[in-house]
């Protein structure tokens, strides 16, 4: 395993109490990724969002009725044990996506995909959307494409790369000023730019002056109930997407209620009971 | 030759060996490999230096600063500005999108004249000339004050340009759209006296009573309500959301308690009442009316019939109405939605007198009574006898609803040309059949538009303006803000097509018309006369791209003047007699009024509020009897009757129908237009008998399977 000792793990918190589903985050996304559109955008299995912004219910009847909003971006899965087996990295027989030890980032080289879709198979969390159909704007709307990103073609799978090319550039601009490393500011996604709620923080995982590495305190032990896992959140608020399974997402969602916390998994009966409390293995020490 | 076996097998291996040896294989493959990764069809941007331009947006009554990122000259990119006294680097989706409106297929890209039933490009010079020949001829007719203008509002150099042309040309007859500025500026007169507006001052509040506002909906300044709302939790303030179905705003509220629609008025009144009589309120400079207010609200509104009116408990009442009075800030806020269109005065006013009661005006976290912008400075129209006698007449109507009414009653055309500026009254008004017809009967319409839209293709001639990426504008904070801030919208890019900024055009057809009219528009471009009219603040908007005039609590306590309420008005009930009620739902991802949403804006819509060209209902499953989740169904109004799929949804109230506003758009446009169907069409106008306002929050519908 190569792994630098100063490599980033950038990541995100998604708080959902301030989400309020406004589509910001996407529409943000789309304009900075040239993500195209068509005709007809409400399949919303070929429709490409590479952040989708889901609605959850509490399933009570009126008028106990909860609503809560689940942005989705691509959650850069670590791999069981964070060794950057990512589900999709695993299964791509093209190298077209692969894990960034030194940044944490999933990459997609859109070049190399040849569209066999083995990575949206395996993919949890439905982040991956494959161009059935080449991207076509209306006239004089390619002046709006950034060169920053590369307009994709059909036949390729594509995704959220948290916004790499910022990373990029910010890079270069403090290589540009002899600086070592970037602040925290230098690099944000669009969608977090976006958010007029400040719902996303997003920053390095690894870096403590970071503040989403102060919301989700990440556990630097492997879970003790299950040793796939690593870096759980130890605030009890904080959650990650179907966790147990070891994909080590480093998109955690923050809520204060506790059934917007228990959808992040499919439980048994009487199981979140006992898992609900347990919030990374140093907590227990 | 004879082939023996020797000799085949000898071939045999040769052909094998040289097949294996030779490159042809490797070159093909290669090739095709080359060949598949080749995408001649795929753009490639023009990369180049990156550049960012600040201006504002102006898509919605919000105007929060943007930054525009632009390489090689190409803005690729708008964001939030940060710093900005509005929105502080937030923005909302339809911003961020606002670069698909730039280069939109139904732009108009030259100026237009409609030949027969189809339109036909011609120069400005033409569109210019033909125009002012039309309006010529009404001059000579001696009835100047045929000529009417519709516009989005009223504030701003923009709609200003658009009265001076009005008065100078000599009519009176200038009507703005209902918006959220215009009910609030009315709720002020009301109760403050003429030449005020509201300001609310959410992010300060600690307890703010919504009746319906879709504080995260669009209402108001969306993004600046969007950052008071997310700070909530931090301030410990508390939010309580009344009506009858689930919101977003409902769903990010403390609580939410659920009303049958149309009853709001009625919680305000009745809250009112259990303020006065338990005597939880502060009577300073209380005005006029208020013993009679206060005594007919005991009557009128009283716990159990007011109970009994809105479905809810009358404990729940007492307990809203303790907590609102003991609040340290609290703030109540009116206008359901998005706050602009289907609202009564009297439910605003009712609203309103909540925070009269409660002693918060003009005090830190609740309600700033404004005066209305006045930092132009026009110089006096020149008039000749003939604008003279025609501006001095009485306006035909009270509102552009009553105008739509009078021309189609009367046989005789009694509005020769109108103008139509910013705003898609043929889709946006409720029953926009009627609207259309009006426009029929009128012999000349002009229309000032970006997009051919159901308005624009109303018109008789279209001339083309920029939108505000690419034109120059003045923008006063308006729609409930607790700040009076001058924006100044900047070009960033020149005029992708033939169009021209709205101002120059009006200076133009002035200049064609000569006279007094010409006299009137002396400035040689908008540039100039933008400059001359904002007088001092001129070099702040031109320099920091805004001017901050008032901000914080004004001085001063205002006076209250309970007349209106104290006679107690009716309340608007909802049209027809079937047994459930549809509402328009005002959601963010789409937009009301003028704008048509954005491909980009209309991909985040869920499909569970559009599939495919299909509009789905939500519906309480406790009333869609023989109804199927997402299956299909007819949904029936007095007005129309519309196919619908049906979304089952426990967060509406049962015997409730909601459907979202603004899709259905019928104008020529394959990405946003033709999908689902126009709300309004299933709802006819109801006058609110005093204010005028078209008061139709909802109507009486029934459905039924398809």
């Amino acid at each position: 395993m190569i792994q630098d000792k100063k490599a980033h793990k950038f990541g995100m918190v998604i708080d959902l109490d301030k989400c309020t589903g406004c589509g910001s985050c996407m529409v943000s996304c789309m304009s900075e990724n040239n993500v195209p559109f068509k005709e007809d955008e409400s399949r919303k299995k070929d429709s490409i969002t590479w952040m989708r912004v889901y609605k959850l219910t509490n399933g009570k009847s009126f008028p106990d009725t909860q609503v809560v909003y689940m942005p989705r971006p691509c959650q850069h899965c670590s791999g069981k044990g964070g060794h950057g087996h990512s589900p999709c990295v695993s299964v791509c027989p093209a190298t077209a996506t692969d894990y960034g030890y030194d940044t944490g980032i999933v990459s997609q080289i859109y070049t190399r995909c040849f569209g066999c879709r083995y990575c949206m198979g395996a993919c949890p969390y439905h982040a991956r959307y494959f161009n059935w159909w080449d991207p076509k704007w209306p006239e004089g709307m390619e002046n709006y494409l950034s060169p920053n990103v590369s307009p994709r073609m059909r036949g390729v799978v594509e995704k959220c790369s948290f916004c790499y090319h910022r990373y990029q550039l910010a890079r270069e601009k403090a290589y540009g000023e002899g600086r070592d490393g970037i602040e925290e500011s230098e690099y944000q996604t669009a969608c977090t730019t976006a958010c007029p709620a400040g719902a996303i923080v997003f920053g390095d995982l690894n870096d403590p002056s970071h503040m989403v590495h102060q919301i989700v305190k990440p556990d630097p032990h492997p879970d003790p109930m299950n040793k796939y896992v690593v870096d759980k959140s130890r605030n009890p608020k904080v959650f990650r997407l179907l966790e147990r399974l070891g994909t080590n997402t480093k998109i955690y969602y923050l809520s204060e209620r506790e059934w917007v916390r228990k959808a992040g998994d499919n439980y048994l009966d009487g199981e979140w009971d006992k898992v609900k409390n347990h919030h990374g293995s140093s907590s227990h020490e | 030759m004879k082939v023996d076996r020797r000799s085949f097998l000898g071939l045999g291996l040769g052909a094998v060996a040289g097949v294996v040896v030779s490159p042809v294989g490797l070159k093909l493959t290669d090739d095709s490999s080359i060949w598949t990764q080749n995408w001649p069809w795929t753009p490639v941007p023009i990369d180049g230096e990156i550049s960012y331009d600040s201006s504002v947006c102006n898509l919605c009554p919000g105007n929060c600063g943007i930054s525009v990122r632009k390489i090689a000259g190409r803005p690729v990119k708008i964001e939030g500005l940060d710093g900005y006294p509005v929105n502080d680097g937030g923005a909302c989706l339809h911003g961020i999108a606002g670069l698909q409106y730039l280069y939109d297929p139904s732009r108009v890209r030259t100026p237009l004249r409609k030949n027969g039933d189809i339109f036909e490009a011609i120069s400005w010079d033409e569109a210019i000339s033909f125009t002012a020949g039309k309006l010529a001829d009404i001059r000579k007719s001696n009835a100047p004050q045929k000529l009417a203008c519709i516009t989005d509002k009223t504030q701003g150099s923009v709609p200003g340009l658009f009265k001076r042309f009005l008065t100078a040309f000599g009519s009176p007859n200038l009507y703005a759209m209902p918006s959220l500025e215009s009910n609030l500026e009315l709720t002020a007169q009301t109760l403050h006296g003429s030449g005020n507006t509201l300001g609310f001052d959410l992010e300060n509040s600690d307890f703010v009573l919504s009746f319906g506002a879709g504080l995260i909906e669009g209402w108001g300044s969306p993004v600046n309500c969007f950052k008071a709302n997310a700070s909530r939790k931090e301030r410990h303030a508390v939010l309580y959301q009344v009506e009858p179905r689930l919101s977003n705003t409902a769903a990010t509220a403390d609580k939410w308690i659920p009303v049958k629609p149309g009853t709001e008025a009625d919680l305000a009144l009745g809250i009112c009442a259990v303020m006065i009589k338990n005597n939880l309120f502060d009577a300073a400079n209380f005005k006029a009316g208020f013993a009679k207010f206060a005594a007919m609200v005991q009557i009128e509104y009283s716990l159990d019939k007011v109970a009994q009116t809105c479905g809810i408990n009358p404990g729940e009442i007492e307990k809203i109405a303790s907590l609102f009075a003991k609040a340290k800030m609290p703030v109540a806020v009116p206008g359901k939605g998005r706050g602009d269109s289907g609202q009564n005065l009297k439910e605003f006013a009712a609203v309103h007198t909540l925070n009269c009661l409660v002693g918060n005006l003009n005090k830190t976290g609740g309600v700033f009574i404004m005066a209305q912008n006045d930092y132009l400075s026009f110089p006096e129209a020149v008039m000749d006898n003939v604008a003279e006698t025609g501006a001095g007449q009485e306006k035909m109507a009270g509102s552009v609803n009553d105008l739509v009414e009078k021309v189609n009653a009367a046989d005789k055309p009694v509005v020769d040309a109108l103008f139509v500026y910013n705003a898609n009254p043929c889709y946006s008004l409720s029953a926009p059949k009627r609207v259309r017809q009006a426009f029929k009967k009128i012999p000349f319409v002009v229309s000032f538009s970006s997009f051919l839209d159901e308005t624009a293709m109303e018109a008789d001639v279209i001339l083309p303006i920029n939108t505000f990426l690419e034109r120059m504008e003045d923008v006063p904070s308006q729609a409930g803000l607790a700040k009076n801030i001058i924006g100044m919208i900047r070009p960033v890019i020149k005029p992708v097509f033939d169009t021209k900024d709205p101002g120059d055009a009006l200076i133009l057809l002035s200049t064609a018309l000569e006279g007094t009219i010409a006299e009137s528009f002396g400035w040689e471009s908008y540039a100039e006369c933008l400059e001359s009219v904002t007088g001092n603040n001129w070099s702040s908007l031109s320099e920091e791209g805004h001017v901050v005039i008032s901000e914080g609590a004004p001085e001063g306590v205002p006076e209250v003047d309970f007349t209106f309420l104290a006679t107690n008005p009716s309340t608007v009930q909802a049209q027809g007699e079937f047994e459930l009620t549809l509402i328009p739902i005002d959601n963010m991802h789409l937009t009301g009024a003028a704008l048509t949403v954005s491909p980009f804006a209309l991909k985040t819509v869920s499909d569970r509020v559009l599939t495919g060209t299909d509009i789905v209902v939500e519906i309480n499953p406790a009333t869609a009897k023989g109804l199927k989740d997402c299956g299909d169904a007819i949904l029936t109004t007095p007005v129309g009757e519309a196919r619908v799929k049906v979304n089952f949804n426990e967060g509406i109230m049962p015997g409730v129908i909601g459907m979202v506003r603004g899709l259905g758009h019928t104008f020529d446009n394959k990405f946003v237009s033709n999908k689902g169907v126009n709300v309004n069409d299933l709802i006819g106008p109801v006058i609110e008998s005093g204010s005028g306002l078209d008061a139709a929050f909802g109507i009486k519908a029934k459905i039924s399977k398809a």
